[in-house]
């Protein structure tokens, strides 16, 4: 418990402090690129989950979330096509993709039940840790409205996945 | 034509009379947005409801004393009859965040 709260913790000061060090506030290139990645990391995770997991529970989890995180990334996607606005890398969805990587490896060793508890103790972490950083770092920075409104449609999805993650996490006790 | 329509009329009005005490109405439940309008709503037993989902995305109608549980495809409206009388708490499945309550008169 310790650990997952701090690395919540961790994820939310870095996606915050990544932003911040910048000494500025993100822009909008920036914002896209960093919701599109968010959403890509989830999508990895997921998929890895529907091949590991062994409870039904976790899987049809994980397959809600490819659907919902693809169809966001594709409103994303619509977007910033039609704003003509090309997403821009940046250190945060740097640090995000990394800290992802890192977390796939480590949840790519587990089996079983410690497998299907770690994946969605982790979905919970993850889901609040991206929630923190869309109600105080992106949406407020934001400035085009149509991206603002996509972040909190966003918002609302990611918060609607951490309580159903949340759900699952407390049927697997 | 003209009496068979008379009579469906009168059939419609006895068989109202008789079966059904008021007129089973339809009642539109929107969910857009990732949220469900509106939040709470009356109707009757008999009484049809259209799930109209406006979402790209896949949401639930799940009723928490598992009366029922519709499923709505992205951008899809399912209808159902209400069986059952009751005030029915109800979410989506895949976004808890989204309540809403359904009250039922016999």
């Amino acid at each position: 418990m310790f650990v997952r709260l701090t690395a919540a913790a961790a994820a939310l000061s870095l996606l915050t402090g990544a932003a911040l060090a910048q000494g500025a506030k993100p822009t909008d290139p920036q914002i896209a690129h960093i919701a599109y990645t968010a959403g890509v990391i989830d999508i990895a995770a997921a998929k890895q989950a529907i091949s590991k997991a062994s409870n039904k529970d976790v899987k049809a989890f994980a397959e809600d979330m490819i659907r919902d995180h693809e169809a966001v990334n594709k409103q994303a996607l619509d977007l910033v096509k039609k704003l003509k606005v090309t997403p821009e890398d940046n250190d945060t969805s740097k640090t995000l993709s990394k800290q992802a990587s890192d977390k796939l490896a480590e949840l790519g060793k587990l089996s079983g039940a410690a497998y299907d508890k770690a994946y969605v103790a982790n979905e919970v972490a993850y889901h609040k840790a991206v929630n923190g950083a869309l109600e105080t770092q992106l949406i407020p920075s934001a400035s085009n409205a149509e991206l603002k409104g996509l972040l909190q449609t966003g918002l609302k999805i990611f918060q609607g996945h951490q309580q159903h993650a949340e759900h699952v996490a407390a049927e697997l006790k | 034509m003209r009496t068979g329509a008379c009579l469906a009329v009168v059939a419609a009005l006895m068989f109202g009379a008789t079966a059904v005490p008021a007129h089973a109405a339809t009642i539109q439940i929107v969910m857009e947005n990732l949220v469900v309008s509106p939040a709470e709503v009356s109707a009757r037993v008999g009484d049809t409801v259209e799930w109209i989902n406006k979402d790209v995305f896949a949401h639930t109608a799940t009723a928490r004393n598992g009366d029922f549980d519709v499923t709505l495809a992205p951008k899809k409206t399912v209808t159902s009859v209400l069986t059952k009388a009751g005030k029915v708490e109800y979410y989506c499945r895949y976004h808890p965040n989204m309540k809403a309550v359904l009250k039922i008169a016999p």
